[in-house]
């Protein structure tokens, strides 16, 4: 199963194994890892799963869809390397991603 | 000031079956919503994707759920107030009033919350000048077409919002239908009505660009846009519409004094009542222990708080349980001979 790493903005860290096909949002919700709140529940209708990818991962990632571009424009302090974790499919190429949650959620 | 028996905040299913019970209960409702529409996120987020687990419906869309409940509530003539957002609720005596963004008042014994994760509020341009303007020449939605005649009017998006109404306006109005990328996510055959409209110099399509900033002395007079080039144009406009989709927000509710957890609020499972006596909450909005988020949760958490409601509204009045099936009291609420 592949790891998931959630860190916090002042460097917590939880390695958790996620099922193959989950979000990394429902990852997180399932283990209840705290920052990420998923009000909508993976609509790509809040901003409330918003998390930053570490560089290294980031490109590896498939495109954020323009839906997702939008609402991550109205997540607290978007960054360059900012995704809505409810859009990254957990997949055995992602083995060992790490994420960091923002210090807030909108 | 209206009154009436039960407020109930949120247009969603569960709030539309609300008035179904409280309806066949012989309660008056009345439905606020912030949307434009009934449905709540049935209709906002999945109208076409289907639903399996509703009791005896093996499948629907979100936009056929919605329209049976209408129609299964439609003998109790309830009164909608969409577009309306609930800003504040306070006591008076018995009852309670509730005061939505546009100034309209009403007041009951009861308030029934259905208001799923909150409200969905149009996304902004985030500039400190636009919202200066909001209302005045910075609009995120047409309530009135009429007041955007023989205007320069700037519209923002890829949606259908911004499609139809570039559409719609251009018929009396210049329009410059502006997108953060090349790609239209509207419906196609509008792209290509508009896409004429440009050749014949009526609408004027600019992308990939955004907003850089609003040329603002006491009156909206032009607005700069920025190419992902980096070029920038100035774009002489009186009227700014914004199509930037919707966003799931909590809202005021937080301010109304209920015991909550994290975004929801905390119920008693009996009856579903808040810790305010009379103001209750339903569906997705509820917590207590084991909650579940599903639309027959929610069915269920009405049809008890509809109980508790009668109490307060009727209290010279007993109380009694009636089955649809045998009571006559009901089938003539419904409608039924």
């Amino acid at each position: 199963m592949p790891k998931i790493t959630y860190k916090d903005i002042k460097g917590a860290s939880k390695t958790i194994e996620v099922d193959n096909g989950l979000s990394v949002m429902e990852g997180a919700i399932q283990n209840e890892i705290p920052g990420i709140d998923a009000d909508c529940g993976g609509s790509m209708a809040c901003a409330t799963c918003h998390v930053y990818v570490n560089e290294k991962w980031f490109h590896k990632l498939p495109k954020a869809e323009s839906a997702e571009i939008d609402m991550i424009d109205m997540a607290f302090e978007p960054k360059k390397n900012s995704r809505l974790s409810c859009q990254i499919i957990v997949s055995d190429e992602l083995d060992g991603l790490e994420i960091t949650t923002p210090e807030k959620q909108t | 000031m209206k009154k009436t028996d039960v407020i109930i905040i949120g247009a969603g299913p569960v709030g539309l079956f609300a008035v179904h019970q409280l309806g066949i209960k012989g309660l008056k409702a009345v439905v606020i919503d912030n949307l434009d529409k009934a449905g709540g996120q049935c209709i906002e987020l999945y109208p076409d994707k289907p639903i399996y687990d509703i009791p005896a419906v093996p499948e629907c869309t979100g936009e056929q759920l919605t329209t049976r409940l209408l129609e299964q509530i439609k003998p109790f003539k309830t009164e909608f107030f969409l577009n309306e957002r609930v800003d504040e609720v306070h006591q008076e005596k018995e009852n309670w009033v509730v005061k939505t963004n546009n100034q309209k008042e009403f007041i009951a014994p009861n308030i029934i919350i259905a208001g799923g994760v909150g409200s969905f509020e149009p996304r902004k341009i985030s500039l400190k000048e636009a919202e200066k303007l909001e209302g005045k020449s910075v609009f995120y939605a047409v309530r009135n077409k009429e007041q955007f005649k023989n205007k320069k009017i700037s519209i923002f998006g890829g949606g259908d919002s911004a499609l139809d109404w570039a559409l719609e306006l251009s018929k009396f109005s210049k329009i410059t239908l502006i997108h953060r990328r090349n790609e239209f996510r509207g419906a196609q055959h509008t792209l290509s009505e508009i896409k004429k409209l440009e050749k014949e110099d009526k609408v004027s399509i600019k992308t990939p660009c955004q907003i850089e900033s609003l040329d603002n002395q006491n009156e909206l007079k032009s607005i700069t846009i920025k190419f992902d080039d980096g070029k920038t144009e100035k774009i002489s406009t009186d009227v700014i519409l914004g199509f930037f989709g919707l966003i799931m927000k909590l809202g005021p509710i937080a301010e109304w004094g209920l015991n909550m957890d994290k975004k929801t609020i905390e119920v008693n499972p009996e009856n579903f009542e808040t810790n305010k006596k009379g103001i209750f909450a339903a569906g997705d909005i509820c917590s207590y222990p084991g909650k579940l988020k599903l639309i027959l949760s929610g069915f269920h958490e009405v049809a008890l708080a509809s109980v508790e409601c009668f109490k307060r509204a009727r209290p010279n009045e007993k109380y009694r349980f009636e089955f649809t099936t045998s009571s006559k009291t009901i089938q003539d609420r419904l409608g039924k001979k």
